[in-house]
């Protein structure tokens, strides 16, 4: 192995675990083992939430010729801090004639679904919480789950706005759910394996965004624009389009409630870029140049953990960058670029990956 | 007119004739929708500006104002009636489509039923409103009409008098939506209403079915608070219909005023004014523009138009002291003389402009997501958009030059290069592009001006108490959205006996439903937000 792959945080773990297991017995030490991942996801992922808002807003602000926050602590810093304090102290405002439990379930599925993503994320060399053969179909398999917390929101609030907004969101991410998926199969066929490790792996010499280069660039682009809509993100945010539905399938949803769709669409953005990065971007790979040997040591003295998040980061600008820019679509041009554009070109595209694979034109 | 006189006294010999400003042709009720029917369609009168209605106790009645679009020829008709207890005329709502708006709204206040129109429900008030505001022996005791604490209430049914063979006239109901229909409320808490304004949309799935347009949320009752205040006085309410058209409201009150009592404004206060009213309409545009991009999605617009909207609001400031309420134009002329900096902030803003104009334009223009949710969206034919009388910028786009500036010019517009824009196409996009465009002719009367501000006096003598004869006035002027017409009836006091405000507001959202059945939800976003209408004008 390379001296980049040797990683800080792998002993960690490792340290972790036979500590664990000097002083319990095993059982006992999975268990704890487990617990703390829990506890550790938990974590990150609510840092990472709050860190997405900030990151957001203060893009949009300097887009818009703005400051963004900056009150709360230095350069607004703690602003989402704030926010989050707010959200979790607000009432729960319960409403008549809805169903209660499909009500207060919703929330917990959006959430869910988004978290089961986290699971598979290649954090860093080493740090994935599990790593199976089947990582990729298992986190397409849960972001799936997400579309039916919406659609049960949008129909257990009894509104007729959420209606349309959840009947709108359960067109839309099935239809880009085959984009994504395709995208993502076009790229797995290229790395042979669907194990999220492997793929990682394959890409210590060269990402796939260059070693597959033509396939690979169409399948990115195509990937991005789906996974926005996947996320419900501008300009494809029709499920929850301000101007038209007020608030769309959420429009009901107060304190906590409200903050885990709120939660659950920022995390979708990371999970979005950080499924891009893994699949196009090498993971926590980091940028190599065969030849420049000093170059690449001083790219592999920075943790792949830096490596895995500044790609998200990179690509969630992306994400946002479209949002701040561009109008929303309707319903129909929305539909019809998903089924007439994105999901032909996308087929052809899987073909000719298949062919390049075949002959042997990629690097 | 000598000529239409003769030709419809030959026809309908009971019509009586008077002389003034504009014809105006008094006629019985029985021969009003034959007379505005051979008017319409022989003399070419197709744009009926608006319904007057008036009280003068003896008699409850309209007057008519219609124009030509081909030659701008004004003439009014008046028709009345003497039963105070059950007032009955035809209507023309077949006629003219925006008729039944003006017609509802003349019912709401004065309780002149209408012959033949099918929608005779109040168009501002409550529907359980007792009594009618604007009639001369309303109580106006509060305890008839307390505020309403129970849900809002609606009706789901129109009426309509019909008029039976032998004379009788009949009641008769129609329900507005089907049992099985799925009717959304949007409004009147809503984001892209502009304001309080409420449709019960139906829809099938996505598509919208028909739309029930309610108004009246934000009604203040300015026509008949203004009866009860010196002239003076009614100006302050000019800027509170139309805000972002203060100056051209105020503008067009005081030309009336000025009309009746024969005052003559000093040449520096009429160039001031016309800046001011150019100001105001770039302004106007570029909140638009801003505003309407941020319905479409595309928030980040909004901010790059502001700061035009700023700067502009910042000259303003400098000259009236306010930067919405300006109250800048008075009796006379105008209030205060020009800030000493306001040529050279206006040379400054005058520079940014063209930048940013092809700012927006690359940013929103040309994108394709933009235009495949604008071309061909909301399309208003030329001559629905003179029925339903859709002015300004939104009925230009349809291929109507109804720039008032231009065919009736006042203040001295007749003497500026300018070009009334016009688009054949009608739809969003070209309502659009309409307000780009409109704003670069701004621009350039503003060019034309900057650098030949007359010197001397900015207001005229006027008497502290101003009287005005008696008789009645109209003027137009060019809102930024529209054509802005002030009626005055004086019957020699201090005070206006009628003064009605005849606003663009009010039939852009009465054809919101003829142009988005058929089209998709969001398309009624686009529509609404192309229309440009402000609800405090509507409503009044």
């Amino acid at each position: 192995m390379n001296n980049y792959t040797i990683d800080n945080s792998q002993s960690l773990t490792q340290w972790i675990d036979q500590l664990l297991n000097s002083c319990m017995p095993s059982w006992l030490a999975t268990t704890v083992e487990c617990l703390l991942v829990g506890v550790g996801l938990l974590l990150v992922y609510a840092l990472l939430a709050l860190f997405y808002i900030l990151y957001e807003r203060k893009i949009c602000a300097y887009f818009q010729c703005r400051l963004g926050p900056n009150r709360v602590g230095p350069w607004g810093l703690f602003q989402s801090m704030a926010d989050a304090v707010k959200m979790l102290i607000k009432e729960l405002i319960s409403l008549n004639h809805i169903d209660k439990f499909l009500f207060a379930l919703a929330p917990y599925l959006v959430i869910i679904a988004s978290m089961l993503c986290f699971a598979v994320l290649p954090w860093g060399n080493g740090l994935q919480i599990i790593d199976f053969n089947i990582g990729i179909f298992f986190l397409i398999a849960c972001s799936s789950i997400g579309v039916l917390g919406i659609l049960l929101a949008g129909w257990s609030s009894n509104n007729k706005f959420t209606l349309i907004g959840a009947l709108r969101s359960g067109a839309q991410m099935v239809s880009y759910e085959l984009s994504v998926g395709l995208s993502i199969l076009t790229m797995v066929a290229f790395a042979g394996t669907m194990d999220v490790g492997k793929i990682v792996e394959a890409q210590a010499d060269g990402w796939f965004i260059f070693t597959a280069h033509v396939p690979a660039i169409i399948a990115f682009v195509i990937y991005m624009i789906a996974g926005t809509a996947e996320t419900n993100r501008g300009p494809f945010d029709l499920p929850e389009a301000e101007s038209e539905l007020t608030a769309g399938y959420h429009t009901e949803y107060s304190g906590i409630h409200f903050g885990f769709f709120y939660l659950a669409e920022y995390l979708n953005l990371f999970v979005v870029s950080g499924v891009a990065t893994l699949m196009f971007f090498g993971g926590w790979m980091p940028f190599r140049i065969e030849g420049w040997d000093g170059f690449n040591e001083i790219m592999g003295y920075i943790p792949s953990v830096v490596w895995f998040l500044m790609k998200a980061f990179v690509l969630s600008f992306v994400i946002i960058w479209f949002k701040w820019t561009y109008p929303r679509l309707r319903i129909d041009q929305l539909l019809s670029l998903e089924w007439k554009y994105l999901l032909p070109i996308n087929l052809v595209n899987l073909v000719l990956m298949v062919v390049i694979i075949f002959a042997g034109w990629h690097f | 007119m000598a000529e239409l006189q003769e030709k419809i006294s030959k026809r309908f010999p009971g019509a009586t004739f008077e002389e003034g400003e504009t014809l105006l042709i008094n006629i019985a009720d029985s021969s009003l929708h034959d007379l505005v029917k051979a008017l319409r369609d022989e003399h070419g009168f197709d744009y009926l500006v608006t319904i007057v209605g008036f009280d003068r106790t003896t008699a409850l009645g309209c007057v008519y104002y219609l124009a030509s679009t081909k030659t701008q020829r004004l003439v009014s008709v008046s028709a009345q009636t003497t039963d105070r207890d059950n007032p009955m005329l035809h209507s023309i709502a077949d006629l003219y489509r925006v008729a039944g708006l003006y017609e509802r709204e003349v019912y709401d206040f004065y309780g002149i039923v209408f012959i033949g129109n099918p929608d005779m429900r109040r168009l501002f008030l409550n529907i359980d409103w007792v009594g009618y505001p604007l009639r001369k022996d309303y109580d106006s005791n509060p305890e008839l009409n307390p505020v309403s604490i129970e849900n809002e209430r609606q009706s789901d049914t129109t009426t309509e008098w019909v008029e039976m063979p032998d004379g009788k006239v009949e009641k008769r109901e129609h329900t507005i939506f089907e049992e099985d229909e799925f009717v959304i409320n949007i409004g009147p808490q809503h984001p892209a209403t502009h304001g309080v304004l409420r449709f019960r949309t139906s829809v099938d799935g996505e598509t919208i079915k028909k739309i029930d347009v309610y108004m009246g949320y934000i009604h203040r009752g300015v026509e008949k608070l203004c009866e009860d205040l010196g002239y003076m006085q009614t100006l302050h309410f000019m800027d509170r219909l139309d805000y972002f058209s203060a100056h051209n409201y105020h503008h067009g009150l005081c030309l009336c005023i000025e009309k009746a009592a024969g005052i003559e404004v000093p040449e520096r206060a009429r160039v001031a004014r016309v800046m001011m009213d150019e100001l105001s309409r770039i302004a106007s545009h570029c909140l638009f523009l801003g505003t309407f991009c941020m319905d479409l999605g595309a928030t980040t617009m909004l901010f790059y138009t502001l700061r035009v909207r700023e700067q502009i609001l910042d000259i303003m400031e400098r000259t009236c002291g306010a930067r919405m309420t300006f109250n800048y134009d008075c009796i006379g002329g105008v209030i205060a003389d020009l800030h000493e900096d306001f040529v050279k902030d206006v040379k400054e803003l005058l520079a940014v402009i063209p930048k940013n104009l092809k700012e927006y334009n690359k940013l929103f223009t040309g994108n394709v997501i933009a235009q495949n949710r604008l071309n061909g969206v909301g399309v208003l034919t030329r001559e629905d958009a003179i029925s339903y009388g859709v002015t300004g910028p939104s009925g230009r786009a349809s291929g109507w030059a109804c720039d008032v500036r231009k065919t009736h010019p006042y203040s001295g517009y007749d003497k500026l290069d300018f070009k009334e824009i016009v688009r054949t196409e009608g739809d969003s996009m070209a309502r659009f592009k309409n307000r780009i465009d409109e704003i670069e002719q701004s621009a350039h009367i503003l060019e034309q001006l900057v650098d030949n501000i007359p010197s001397g006096e900015w207001l005229a003598k006027v008497p502290k108490v101003l009287k005005l004869p008696v008789g009645h006035w109209f003027q137009m002027v060019e809102g930024c959205r529209g054509v802005f017409g002030v009626y005055i009836e004086s019957d020699g006091g201090t005070k206006p006996y009628r003064l009605k405000l005849a606003t663009p507001s009010l039939p852009a959202a009465g054809v919101v439903d003829h142009i988005t059945r058929g089209q998709k939800i969001a398309d009624l976003i686009t529509i609404g937000g192309s229309l440009d209408y402000i609800v405090p004008d509507m409503d009044r």
